[in-house]
């Protein structure tokens, strides 16, 4: 059956939890149907409760927050530039200085477009701008414009992988669907300086693009949600749309939680904030659906609040509400005219094309995304889909495989050996990147050559790539020769060495 | 005299020498001192206005003038950004705020030469139809002053009480209207939101030139609401708003809602033959309130088309009526979300409450804005809360279309332009005029001008004849989107016809203590 990777999290989480679980009854068909029960199914060590009932469906929702790779901000001409001196990039209208008027950034509606193309999304061709409005010491405006009503793309899906207890033999693949991608403004930053009790703010964020992109609930588990934003973070960054950097805040993770019984309706949720890495993601998700089942069956009830997650103590605590409830009075944005996006089909004869944009045109120049990259990789190579996954997963891992490959006759099922057993595993080990690599994709083909022409062995090849790695500039070859590793295919060569050997013997 | 030309007959004289762009630019400040209890100007930036003409003499000097507008001294309404120069919205909001960028419109007219002697007052964010409710005080109408008016005006009381009969400007332009009216300046520049430009224009004898939504930028204008707000220009005559709107009109690309085509500036023929033209007379302009004399004039003026031979014909606007009270909430609502980032943290006014950042925001609006901004913020907020969005805005968003559709079928009808009263009366005295609260008082007085501003519409008031009092009234014209040329045209031959009388200015020095009195009181109230 697809898709255990989830049990193996609840019976942890259960074990830390409390209560004895004890084996629980066989799961009910939900109506969320085979997902929701392969998610509870492992083991019979679902958190099926005390009371023994139907055990608990978790139901995750995900809210992403991509900081756009632009040049500018998206209404101003301000850089945008990441730990910048703060307040150094800031436009009149990043500042919201009376009477400056947003100018929507070309380059972030592309982006925009793009991602909705690589999500299967529909283009809307006409989207709206709104104003989203509340008080913050770092929103100068008084109000966010975002696109509330009529957002850029609507109704798309993201198909994501996972492995089975983590095991990268266990594939299994899911699919979430995306509501939709808007654009909107990101607000600036605020600092609390609690000793002097005052708030710096830095605005050099304030206005830079952002696209929103809201996933139905069709997740169960932190693993599934951290796997689809994986995804995400690829796809991004494949289309260059995002540097989708989490640490940097260029992709931010809000979390939607409930849990429910099978057979009932969804329960109250939570929105847990503060999610900045990958792994925190599914710690937090994981961690809030527990809460929420030993709350639930403690006899409490859910709050509909915001909640962070405290990556130092590894769970999530209610946030203070800043306003109260929260009517953010939107209104339409006057200043923005609606963003019209054409198709060759709609696009005006004699307009001028600078002024316009063209789906058609952009769906064109879409680059392979990761899923059709890896099926490539598994076509053309004959690699297994694991190891798809991870020359993908590391940048530029890829095509340093591909450019191996190309210089060598060695078959790319044992390069991949190479690249993911040594290379991989050395630059993991030494904290680098594949661009930092000591080792470039044109020795080592050198190298798997000499191995493949049989000029050394290959315990020989590893002692030679360990002494590329000290970066000193020798080639391969070179270093066969100072260190003599050559394996010897001359006849006479051979016999004279073993000749010298046994004259050797002889003399003692 | 020359301060009394019309901005190309002065335009003339700077180029033939008769005058140098010093000379007049002095001439102007002087009068600017001595007409001083006007209250038209906030500011006046005397050390930069010199340094501009001084420029601008060299330029003539060296026979390279940059345009009709080179040495014109021209004022502009004080929610215009300016740099350098204080941009203050008559609010304590931003009092002593600088600027760092020019508005597009202010940069246009100094790139092409013009100087700017200074800055205007209005109401409080340009809300209000007297200029009256500003944080600098009152605008006085120039007319209140004139051979004209005291002559036919019978006085309440005697002569030392005549303080009490001033009458308003009008607004929320009234220092920019005054400051034509008074040649103080050849032009100036309003906004026109509602009304703003072509009311105060009607009470003061000048004209004033509300264009088409997105002709001219809005780009540094302090918004009241962005999707009606247009510059406004206010001129002696029909033929100097031509100018200016030739020199201003066009695509920014800083206010995407400007529109993309090039504009043409346009000198304005002089009609002979009406025959073909089309006036269209729209019946639910009869307001009440309308007085007598206005609708006597009205009719005289549609007569005289009539009698030119064109066409005049009755039509029917059936949605304007409901124009009111659809601004109110379309106006509340953008002002709620426009005055949002007045909150004392990156410009303007700071109150000194720090228990907390929500006391600091609370205390800096109270203590920043006035009543009217405070209640127009108040009604905002509420007509955008979630339970009353779609029984508020919404409807009158649609009302709103509905305004602009009648205007469109009347146009589709075969009508050129229409023909309207300015205002309902000629301007109130001000101690009349603040018996009401500004609500009232701008529900009344935009009614006849609001509906232009719904539909985007340009329309221009053409000052027409003194009223018994001694008083300017105008009559206004309503065209068709982007067809200035044509409202222009139409609004040139009529002003030929009527020949509006000149404002005769009574020696006014003496009246400058009383005044310096009153703008004390009304800055502390």
């Amino acid at each position: 059956m697809a898709a255990r990777g989830c049990g193996a999290v609840w019976r942890r989480a259960r074990q830390r939890g409390a209560g004895g679980p004890g084996p629980g009854p066989a799961p009910a068909p939900s109506p969320r149907g085979q997902r929701a029960v392969a998610c509870n199914a492992r083991g019979g060590a679902v958190p099926a409760g005390k009371s023994g009932l139907a055990p608990w469906i978790p139901v995750v929702g995900l809210e992403i927050h991509a900081q756009i790779s632009s040049n500018s901000k998206l209404f101003s001409g301000a850089q945008v530039q990441f730990a910048a001196p703060p307040n150094s990039l800031v436009s009149f209208f990043d500042a919201s200085l009376p009477g400056t008027l947003p100018v929507l950034n070309r380059r972030c509606v592309e982006a925009a477009v793009m991602t909705g193309l690589a999500l299967n999304c529909s283009i809307n061709k006409k989207s709206l701008f709104d104003r989203k409005h509340y008080f913050y010491a770092d929103l100068p405006a008084g109000y966010q414009i975002t696109q509330q009503r009529v957002p850029i793309a609507v109704n798309g899906s993201l198909s994501y992988s996972l492995c089975v207890d983590n095991k990268m033999s266990q594939m299994v693949t899911r699919t979430v669907r995306i509501k939709q991608i808007q654009l909107e403004q990101d607000s600036g930053k605020s600092l609390h300086d609690d000793t002097r009790s005052q708030t710096l703010v830095d605005l050099n964020r304030a206005g830079v693009g952002l696209m929103e992109v809201v996933m139905e609930p069709d997740m169960c588990c932190g693993e599934e949600a951290a796997a689809a934003v994986r995804e995400l973070q690829l796809i991004l960054q494949t289309l260059g749309s995002s540097q989708a950097v989490m640490a940097e805040g260029q992709l931010r993770v809000d979390a939607n939680v409930s849990v429910h019984r099978p057979g009932e309706p969804y329960g109250v949720r939570t929105e847990v904030k503060n999610i900045n890495s990958m792994r925190f993601l599914a710690k937090a998700v994981d961690y809030e659906i527990q809460r929420q089942i030993e709350e639930l069956e403690n006899g409490g009830t859910i709050l509909n609040e915001t909640r962070a997650f405290d990556s130092k103590l590894g769970c999530t605590v209610p946030m203070r509400d800043k306003e109260g409830k929260q009517d953010y009075r939107f209104m339409p944005e006057p200043n923005l005219p609606p963003l019209i996006l054409y198709d060759e089909k709609s696009l005006p004869a004699n307009m001028n094309h600078q002024q316009v944009i063209n789906i058609d045109w952009i769906h064109k120049r879409l680059p392979d995304l990761p899923s059709v990259k890896r099926e490539k990789l598994v076509e053309q190579y004959g690699i297994l889909p694991e190891h798809s996954f991870t020359l993908l997963n590391e940048d530029g891992l890829a095509e340093f495989f591909e450019t191996v490959v190309k210089q060598t006759q060695m078959k790319p099922k044992k390069v991949i050996g190479w690249i993911l057993n040594d290379l991989l595993s050395y630059l993991k080990q030494h904290s680098l990147t594949v661009k930092e690599s000591p080792v470039s994709s044109f020795l080592l083909a050198d190298l798997l050559n000499l191995l493949e022409k049989k000029e050394i062995s290959s315990t020989a090849a590893k002692q030679v790539l360990a002494e590329l790695w000290k970066g000193e500039g020798k080639t391969p070859l070179e270093i066969v020769k100072e260190q003599k590793l050559e394996l010897l295919q001359d006849q006479k060569e051979l016999e004279q060495i073993c000749q010298a050997v046994i004259d050797g013997q002889e003399n003692e | 005299a020359m301060l009394r030309a019309s901005l190309r007959q002065v335009s003339a004289a700077l180029k033939e020498g008769r005058v140098t762009p010093t000379e007049l630019c002095q001439r102007c400040l002087a009068l600017i001192k001595s007409t001083k209890f006007l209250n038209a100007y906030i500011t006046v930036a005397e050390e930069t206005a010199l340094k501009q003409a001084k420029e601008s003499e060299e330029r003539y000097k060296r026979g390279q003038p940059l345009g009709i507008l080179d040495g014109i001294p021209v004022a502009v309404k004080d929610n215009f950004n300016t740099a350098g120069i204080e941009t203050t919205c008559a609010s304590n909001m931003l009092k002593g705020y600088i600027s760092p960028y020019n508005a597009t419109v202010v940069q246009k007219l100094l790139d092409q030469g013009a100087v700017l002697l200074g800055k205007t007052n209005l109401d409080e964010f340009a809300m209000g139809s007297g200029s009256t409710d500003g944080v600098f005080g009152p605008v006085r109408n120039p007319w209140s002053y004139s051979k004209q008016y005291k002559e036919k005006s019978v006085p309440k009381s005697h002569s030392e009480d005549e303080d009490f009969n001033w009458v308003i400007t009008g607004g929320s332009s009234g220092g920019s209207a005054a400051a034509v009216s008074s040649f103080t300046c050849f032009a100036a520049l309003g906004s026109d939101t509602g009304g703003s430009t072509r009311n105060p224009a009607a009470h003061c004898g000048v004209v004033g030139l509300k264009p088409t939504y997105g002709l001219i930028s809005r780009h540094g204008l302090i918004p009241l609401v962005n999707s009606m707000d247009v510059p406004g220009i206010l001129t002696r005559c029909v033929d100097d708003a031509a100018v200016l709107l030739g020199s201003l009109a066009g695509h920014d690309p800083k206010d995407s809602t400007t529109i993309q085509d090039d504009f043409k500036p346009f000198e304005l023929p002089n009609l002979t033959d009406l025959s073909k033209l089309s006036i269209g007379i729209p019946k639910e302009y009869h307001a009440p309130g309308l007085s007598s004399e206005i609708l006597a004039l009205w009719s005289k003026a549609a007569d005289l088309f009539k009698n030119a031979g064109a066409k005049v014909v009755e039509v029917s606007l059936p949605h304007t009526r409901y124009s009111i009270v659809c601004y109110h909430v379309l106006c509340t609502a953008e002002v709620a979300s426009n005055m949002a980032r007045f909150d004392g943290l990156e410009y303007g006014h700071r109150s000194d409450k720090k228990e907390s950042t929500e006391s600091m925001y609370a205390a800096t609006r109270r203590e920043g804005f006035n009543d009217v901004v405070r209640g127009r913020i108040l009604s905002g907020n509420y007509f955008l809360l979630k339970q009353n969005y779609e029984k508020y805005f919404v409807k009158a968003l649609k009302v709103r279309r509905l305004i602009a559709n009648d205007f469109v079928k009347v146009f589709r009808s075969g009508v050129d332009i229409l023909l309207t009263p300015t205002t309902l009366s000629d301007a109130a005295p001000y101690m009349e005029f603040i018996q009401e609260d500004n609500r009232t008082r701008s529900a009344q007085d935009d009614i006849l001008t609001q509906a232009a501003n719904m539909a985007g519409l340009p329309a221009i008031n053409v000052p027409t004849a003194l009223s018994e009092r001694g008083l300017p009234v105008g009559l206004q014209f309503i065209g068709r989107s982007f067809q200035e040329k044509q409202l222009l045209t139409v609004a040139k031959w009529f002003e030929k016809q009527v020949q509006f009388p000149m404002i005769q200015l009574e020696e006014v020095k003496r009246h400058d203590s009383c005044v310096l009195q009153h703008q004390k009181s009304a800055s502390f109230s």
